[in-house]
């Protein structure tokens, strides 16, 4: 009897035999995969923690006990920089505002801005490596080398510098972190990729004289989706780093928007007058939330034998 | 080439930046003409590098000064900052790394991989909220500034550079640790290692001179490569420690649009970085007798 791993490897180089019995073997595969994933405590860990976040995120409104905008502000000011209570558990900020609500309402903006921008690098990164890993010489020449020229920036700086002339905006701050990460994910597909294509069914395809971009997404990209589902994985906590990190520093999500980083940004300064519940509470959701996506990736890395 | 092309994106009128959106706009035109920024683009470029060339990095427009004398004061500062990190975390990383290596799959390995990971994941300003909160705050034991007095000694400046080095130090840990655990996880493996083992040679003597030996090359090499990594987390910390280092320097050029010094500043960073590299591959060399052979045969 051959392990799950096994039999998905058999599989994937399409050794199998008879159509019908293969594809048994792959549902079979992944049935076992999925078995394998869930049986694990720490991608099990993982799930929920963001599946917590996620929720806030689609139904903020309905769980949040108080507008995170403040709505009456006027009326407001007079509850400011309370304490944690019964009332408001996280308690309120230096505008009266209930910091729990802030805290459920910021799960949208970094739910929103990190799987877009991680999304958005692996689709980038994948054709380039793609295209580099397959057509090798001159092509992956020109992809690599302004590749590696772009990896000597520390990324957090590019995108200062970058978001500085497009103008700070959520959306920029999505296109800018997709595009940074872009040949990181390049790299990997493209090692991926170099290994895949000595093999026997590239070549058979090859010689039935498909074209380029057929071999490269449709017998290729298949065979290499694990490393690009890892890899997409672990952009995605380099993402919630980055943005969290830009809107920190003022060049992402603008104020009045209850965003972590923007939270932590507008409120530590008050931290030193012994005020800590503005900056603490979004501060733990931040950390919550890349350690979860962190369980996540080592869950599915483990599973996906890297 | 790239760091001028990208700081002359940057939209706006730099008299304006400088003076505030109320000001006359015959003192915008005024101050535009002194500073040259109504020149041509390729005129500027030519300009600045020439006066790299000849070593100077021209005047800030916003602070009225020579870059030199914001640059350098900055670079010492943060140059301070960086290496408390770098001699906290390298032996503690390392140590994380063999001990976790040791113990391969073993319930520590998973809790120091796993933490390490998720400490390096999280971003170096909510760090520092934690530190602040917990160090200043709560138990009042450091204090929250970087910035020494001025004429301090050496232990009170490392004093109040513990909170904003440890923030850092929590970012760097993971992936030191981590290349730290692969390096001895493979020497554990290498047939040299089973042969020292096989001649009975204790545990400690195996580990020390074959297994760690071998398995901290590649480490070093790595420790400096996360130079560049450290510059993203030097804005963010100097910052909110509110201290003068180069990374609060880039921040305040870029929001000031302070052309001379942002170019100065990602350049000089671009510098260290390559130096860095380079120190790492000499280091590795000298280390590495194969390498160091290789060249000389």
């Amino acid at each position: 009897m051959s392990t799950p791993e096994e039999r998905a490897v058999l599989v994937e180089r399409g050794g199998l035999g008879a159509p019908e019995e293969e594809r048994r073997a792959i549902r079979v595969a992944r049935r076992e995969r999925f078995a394998l994933l869930l049986r694990s405590k720490t991608f099990l860990a993982g799930i929920t923690i963001f599946g917590v976040w996620a929720f806030c995120a689609v139904f903020g409104e309905l769980v949040a006990p108080y507008d995170p905008l403040g709505g009456d502000l006027a009326a407001e000011i007079g509850n400011r920089l309370q304490a944690p209570s019964l009332s408001h558990p996280f308690g309120t900020d230096e505008l009266g505002r209930d910091v729990l609500s802030r805290v459920i309402g910021g799960a949208r903006d970094i739910l929103t801005i990190a799987p877009l921008a991680a999304l958005l690098g692996t689709a980038l990164g994948t054709v380039l490596g793609l295209v580099a890993g397959y057509f090798r010489g001159a092509a992956d020449d020109l992809i690599m080398r302004p590749v590696d020229a772009f990896l000597a920036i520390p990324p957090v700086i590019l995108g200062l510098v970058v978001l500085t002339a497009l103008g700070a905006s959520q959306w920029w701050l999505i296109v800018v972190i997709g595009v940074l990460f872009a040949p990181i994910i390049g790299r990997t597909v493209r090692a991926a990729v170099l290994a895949e294509r000595e093999l026997e069914y590239v070549q058979a395809a090859r010689l039935r004289n498909e074209r380029a971009p057929y071999i490269m997404f449709a017998e290729i990209l298949p065979n290499v989706y694990a490393p690009i589902l890892v890899e997409f994985t672990v952009r995605l906590g380099y993402a919630v780093f980055t943005a969290a990190t830009l809107s920190f520093l003022g060049f992402g999500v603008q104020p009045p928007s209850p965003d972590w980083g923007l939270q932590i940004k507008d409120t530590y300064i008050s931290i030193n007058a012994g005020y800590w519940w503005p900056t603490l509470f979004p501060a733990l959701a931040i950390a919550s939330l890349v350690i979860s996506v962190n369980l996540i990736t080592d869950g599915l890395s483990r599973v996906l034998g890297r | 080439m790239i760091i001028f092309a990208a700081a002359q994106i940057l939209p706006g009128d730099v008299g304006r930046a400088i003076l505030g959106p109320f000001a006359d706009q015959r003192a915008v035109d005024q101050l535009n003409e002194e500073l040259g920024t109504n020149r041509s683009v390729v005129v500027q470029y030519a300009d600045w590098i020439g006066g790299i060339l000849r070593g100077d990095l021209g005047d800030s427009y916003a602070f009225r000064r020579p870059v030199e004398d914001l640059v350098w004061p900055a670079l010492q500062n943060s140059a301070k900052l960086a290496l408390l990190a770098f001699v906290i975390v390298v032996p503690v990383a390392i140590l994380g790394g063999v001990v976790a290596a040791l113990g391969e799959g073993r319930f520590r390995d998973r809790v120091i991989s796993i933490g390490g990971l998720s400490a390096t994941a999280i971003p170096e300003f909510v760090w520092a909220v934690f530190l602040i909160i917990v160090f200043a705050l709560w138990l009042d034991v450091l204090p929250v500034s970087a910035q020494a007095p001025d004429g301090a000694g050496v232990l009170t400046q490392a004093r109040y550079l513990l909170l904003p080095a440890l923030a850092l130090v929590f970012v760097l840990f993971g992936y030191i640790a981590r290349m730290a655990r692969a390096g001895t996880i493979e020497a554990l493996d290498a047939d040299y290692a089973r042969t020292a083992y096989l001649k009975g040679l204790p545990r400690r003597t195996v580990l020390r001179r074959h297994v760690l030996r071998n398995s901290l090359l590649p480490t070093i090499a790595v420790v400096a490569t996360q130079v560049g990594y450290l510059f993203g987390g030097l804005v963010v910390i100097e910052l909110i420690f509110n201290y003068h280092g180069i990374g609060e320097l880039l921040y305040r050029a870029v929001q000031r649009q302070d052309f001379p010094l942002i170019q100065s500043t990602v350049l000089l960073i671009g510098i260290v970085y390559l130096l860095a590299t380079l120190a790492a591959d000499i280091l590795y060399s000298l280390l590495n007798p194969r390498i160091r052979l290789a060249h000389e045969e």
